[in-house]
C-alpha cells in the first residue's frame, strides 16, 4: 500500500513540471485564442469587446483565407507525395542501388548522402532568402541568368502568378527531400540485407527489388514521413511570408493559412479576426491528424 | 550548532520545480490586460517657456524607425536640442526596422514610450492606436509658441496638410515631418546628354517612350515591381488630374462607384499601356533598390518614386547622376487640374502615446524638432524637404530635393492626396495585388476597377471596419 502511494508519488513529481509548462504554454495560449477570437480586439487596447461569432461569420465569405486554404491543401497533397518519391529513389541509389553482385549504394554515396543533407541545415529564413536570389527575373538570377543567355526570355518564377506556387513548392520539396533520404536510409539498414540477396539472386532487377521488397518493407516509415510533411505542408509559414513577393502574393497566388493570420494580425491589427482564423486551422490540423492515425492503422511485419 | 546551513533537500527541489512554471504563466498571458496607467504621467505647472508642464529630471525614451532617413538626424540633430533645454532629462534613443513587433506588446502592456517614428513597412496601425485612444491629442503642441519664436505659434509654421493628416477622430494626434512629393523620377545627366525632354503631355511621354527604346540605351520605364503600390500612386494622382481632387476624395470616402468611374479606368488603361509596351525585362519580380539601382546604372531612364529616393539611394548614385523629378503630364487639354498638379503627402509619422510614462516631454521633443535649425538640418542632412515652412531656404539643397522644392512651388495650390491607404489596409492589399496583374496584363482596366470597387464595397458594409471620412 505504501509502495504504492510512494509510486504514484514519485511519478506525480516527474510529470508536475513538463505537465505544468505544457498547460501553460501551450494550452493557455490555445483557450486564449479561443476567446480573443470572440472579441473585437485590434492588439493594442486593454478591454477589447465580446463580439460572439461575428468573426467566423466573416471568415467564410473572406475570398483570399480560402484561396489560403486551397494552397495549403494542394500542399497537403503534393508536397509528401513529390518529397517521398525523391527521397525513397535516392535512398534506394544510396543503399542498394548499386549494379551487380552483392548489397551496397552506387558510387559515391557516401558524398551524396552529405550533399542532400546540406539543405536541412539551413534556417528557412535562409533558403528563403537565398531562392530569392537564385529566381531573380533579371540576368544576375541564378535560373533566368542561363536562359536569358540562350535568348530565352526570363520566366517570372516569383512574378508571374501561375508560376510562383510552383515555386515555392519546389523550394519546399528541395529542403525536405535530404532529410527524408536519412529517414528512409535507417529504415533500409533495419532491413535485413540476406532478403535483398535472395532476391537477387532468384534474378530481381533494380526495379522489382524496389517494388517487392524496399517499399513495402520501408512502409511504416513512408506513413511516418507522410504525416511529418503533412504537418510541415499544414503551417509552412516562413518560405512564402519571407521568400515571396507581397508576402503572399503576387496576387495572393502562394498564400498560405499561416500568412493569412498573420497578415491580419500583424498588418491590418485585426488580432480577434486573426484568432478566428486560427482557430479554423487548428481544426483543420486536429482533422489532418485524426485523419492520419486512423489511416495508418496497420499491421506491423515482424522479420 | 543550530544555524546549520540550510540543505536543498529532494523534497524542496520537486516543490520548486513544480511551482516555477507557474510563475511564468503570469507572462505567458496573451489576452490584455488592464493596468495602471505611470502614476507620474501628470504634468506640471505650465508656463510660456514650458507650455506643456514638462518635468525637467523625468527620462524620455524615444523610437526611430530606421530606414531610408536612417537615425543620425534623431541623434545629431534633435536630442541635442532638446538637450540644450533640458540638460538633466536623460533620452533613452531605440532604433528599430520592426516598429510593430518591438512596440505593440508596450501598448498592450500598458507602458508604452515617449515619442515614436512609426514609419515603414512594419510600422503600427494608426487607425487603430486611435480607436483605442493609445494617441496622445497634440492640439495643445499646434496652440503653443514655436521654438524659436514665442510670438508665432507651432500652427502657423507648418504646412497645413499636416494638420488634416495627422487627425484622428477630431483629435490631431499624428504629426508627418517631412514633405514626400510624388512624381516620376529621372537623371538630369542622361536627359541632357541624349537630348530627351522632359514631357508634359502623356502623348510627349509615350512619345518619349518610344525614342528611348528606340534609342537601346537603356528601357524606358520601371517600377518597383515586388510592390505595386509604387504604380498606384502615379495611376491615382493621373485619375486625380484627369477628373479633379473629388475622384480621390470618393475613393477615400468610399463612395459607391468610386473606383470605377471614368477618370480611374482612363489613367489604369493609360499605365497598362506602359505595362505592356515599356517597362524595363523582368520589372515584376524585382523590388524598389533593385529598381532604383538600376536606374543609377543607367538600365533605365525613368522610375515612378518620392522625395525620399536621393537619400535612399546615396550610396549607388554617381556623382554626376542629377536626380530630377517631373509631375504626371497632362493627358488630354481637358484635364480637370492643371498641369504641375503633384501628389504630396507628410510622412515620417511621430506619435507621442497618451499612455506613457512622459507625454509631456514627448510633445516638447515635437516642438524641437519643427524649429527652424532642427527641419533645416534635417533637409540638409537627408536631403528631403520637411514640413516646416521656409525650413530649407538657404540651405544647400540636392539636385533632387532642388527639383521637388521647384516642382512644389509650381503646383501652388494643385495638390492632391489621398488616405485610403492607412484607413484600410485591407484595400491596400488589394490594390497591391491588383495593380501588379494591371501592369503584367493579367487583368484588363476594366477587371482592375471592377475588382478594387468589388473590396471598396465589402469594407463599406464590413461593420468591424472603422470608417473615415475626409
Amino acid at each position: 500500500m505504501f509502495n504504492t502511494y510512494r509510486r504514484g508519488l514519485f511519478i506525480t513529481a516527474f510529470l508536475a513540471a513538463p505537465v505544468t509548462l505544457y498547460l501553460v504554454y501551450v494550452i493557455s495560449p490555445y483557450a486564449q485564442a479561443f476567446y480573443i477570437a470572440m472579441t473585437d480586439w485590434r492588439g493594442v487596447t486593454a478591454t477589447p469587446n465580446f463580439v460572439g461569432l461575428d468573426n467566423f461569420v466573416r471568415l467564410f465569405s473572406d475570398g483570399v483565407f480560402w484561396k489560403a486554404v486551397t494552397h495549403n491543401a494542394a500542399l497537403l497533397v503534393l508536397l509528401p507525395l513529390v518529397t517521398i518519391v525523391i527521397a525513397l529513389f535516392f535512398a534506394f541509389l544510396l543503399n542498394v542501388g548499386s549494379e551487380g553482385r552483392g548489397v551496397g549504394g552506387v558510387a559515391g554515396s557516401k558524398f551524396y548522402r552529405v550533399l542532400f543533407f546540406f539543405p536541412q541545415v539551413l534556417a528557412v529564413t535562409v533558403v528563403a532568402v537565398l531562392f530569392q536570389q537564385v529566381f531573380r527575373p533579371d540576368g544576375s538570377g541564378m535560373l533566368n541568368g542561363p536562359l536569358m543567355a540562350l535568348g530565352a526570355r526570363p520566366v517570372g518564377f516569383l512574378s508571374d502568378p501561375d508560376v510562383a506556387f510552383w515555386s515555392v513548392l519546389g523550394v519546399m520539396v528541395w529542403q525536405a527531400v535530404g532529410f527524408y533520404v536519412v529517414l528512409f536510409s535507417a529504415g533500409l539498414a533495419s532491413i535485413p540485407r540476406d532478403m535483398f540477396e535472395a532476391a537477387q539472386i532468384d534474378g530481381a532487377g533494380r526495379v522489382s527489388l524496389f517494388f517487392r521488397i524496399t517499399l513495402p518493407l520501408l512502409w511504416d516509415t513512408v506513413q511516418v514521413a507522410w504525416v511529418y510533411l503533412g504537418i510541415l505542408a499544414m503551417d509552412v509559414f516562413a518560405i512564402v511570408w519571407v521568400m515571396t513577393d507581397q508576402h503572399g502574393g503576387p496576387d495572393f497566388s502562394t498564400t498560405v493559412m499561416a500568412t493569412e493570420i498573420y497578415r491580419n494580425a500583424f498588418q491590418h491589427f485585426r488580432f480577434g479576426y486573426a484568432s478566428a482564423l486560427g482557430v479554423v486551422m487548428f481544426f483543420f490540423t486536429i482533422g489532418f491528424a485524426i485523419l492520419s492515425l486512423r489511416l495508418s492503422r496497420r499491421e506491423r511485419i515482424e522479420y | 550548532m543550530t544555524n546549520t546551513p540550510h540543505h536543498i533537500t529532494r523534497r524542496a527541489l520537486l516543490r520548486a520545480a513544480a511551482i516555477a512554471p507557474v510563475a511564468g504563466a503570469l507572462a505567458a498571458c496573451a489576452t490584455p490586460q488592464s493596468q495602471a496607467p505611470a502614476s507620474s504621467a501628470a504634468p506640471l505647472a505650465t508656463s510660456a517657456a514650458n507650455p506643456f508642464g514638462v518635468d525637467a529630471k523625468k527620462p524620455l525614451e524615444v523610437w526611430i524607425f530606421d530606414g531610408g532617413f536612417g537615425d543620425a538626424y534623431a541623434t545629431d540633430i534633435h536630442q541635442p536640442l532638446f538637450k540644450t533645454k533640458y540638460p538633466d532629462a536623460a533620452i533613452k534613443h531605440n532604433v528599430t526596422k520592426e516598429i510593430t513587433k518591438v512596440l505593440q506588446p508596450r501598448f498592450a502592456g500598458g507602458n508604452p514610450p515617449d515619442v515614436i517614428d512609426n514609419s515603414g513597412a512594419n510600422a503600427m496601425d494608426l487607425g487603430a492606436l486611435a480607436q483605442d485612444g493609445q494617441l496622445q491629442d497634440l492640439t495643445p503642441m499646434l496652440d503653443a509658441p514655436s521654438w524659436d519664436d514665442p510670438a508665432v505659434k507651432v500652427r502657423d509654421i507648418l504646412d497645413p496638410a499636416v494638420v488634416e493628416f495627422g487627425t484622428y477622430d477630431g483629435k490631431f494626434s499624428v504629426l508627418g515631418y517631412v514633405n514626400y512629393i510624388h512624381g516620376i523620377w529621372y537623371s538630369q545627366k542622361v536627359f541632357r546628354d541624349n537630348g530627351w525632354t522632359v514631357p508634359t503631355t502623356w502623348d510627349e511621354f509615350l512619345k518619349l517612350c518610344e525614342t528611348i527604346k528606340k534609342s537601346g540605351k537603356m528601357a524606358p520605364f520601371t517600377y518597383a515591381g515586388k510592390h505595386p503600390q509604387y504604380l498606384y500612386e502615379p495611376l491615382l494622382t493621373m485619375a486625380a488630374k484627369i477628373g479633379g481632387n473629388e475622384v480621390l476624395v470618393n475613393i477615400d470616402n468610399l463612395e459607391d462607384g468610386a473606383w470605377s468611374s471614368e477618370p480611374m479606368k482612363t489613367a489604369a488603361t493609360a499605365w497598362a499601356e506602359v505595362g505592356a509596351k515599356y517597362l524595363m525585362e523582368g520589372t515584376a519580380g524585382l523590388d524598389h533598390v533593385q529598381t532604383q539601382t538600376a536606374q543609377n546604372k543607367y538600365q533605365v531612364a525613368m522610375l515612378p518614386s518620392g522625395s525620399w529616393l536621393e537619400n535612399e539611394q546615396k550610396t549607388t548614385t554617381p556623382d554626376d547622376f542629377e536626380y530630377g523629378m517631373f509631375p504626371i503630364p497632362d493627358f488630354t487639354a481637358s484635364d480637370k487640374m492643371p498641369h504641375g498638379t503633384l501628389h504630396t503627402q507628410p510622412g515620417e509619422s511621430f506619435i507621442v502615446p497618451s499612455k506613457g510614462a512622459n507625454p509631456q516631454g514627448g510633445m516638447e521633443y515635437l516642438r524641437a524638432m519643427l524649429s527652424k535649425k532642427a527641419a533645416g538640418d534635417f533637409s540638409e542632412l537627408v536631403r528631403t524637404v520637411s514640413v516646416v515652412k521656409g525650413a530649407g531656404e538657404g540651405r544647400e539643397l540636392s539636385p533632387g530635393a532642388k527639383s521637388a522644392t521647384a516642382a512644389i512651388a509650381a503646383a501652388g495650390a494643385n495638390t492632391v492626396y489621398y488616405r485610403w491607404r492607412t484607413w484600410y489596409a485591407q484595400l491596400h492589399d488589394e490594390a497591391v495585388a491588383a495593380t501588379g496583374q494591371l501592369m503584367s496584363g493579367g487583368v484588363t482596366p476594366e477587371e482592375y476597377v471592377q475588382r478594387l470597387q468589388k473590396k471598396a464595397d465589402e469594407i463599406k458594409n464590413d461593420s468591424s471596419i472603422k470608417k473615415y471620412k475626409r
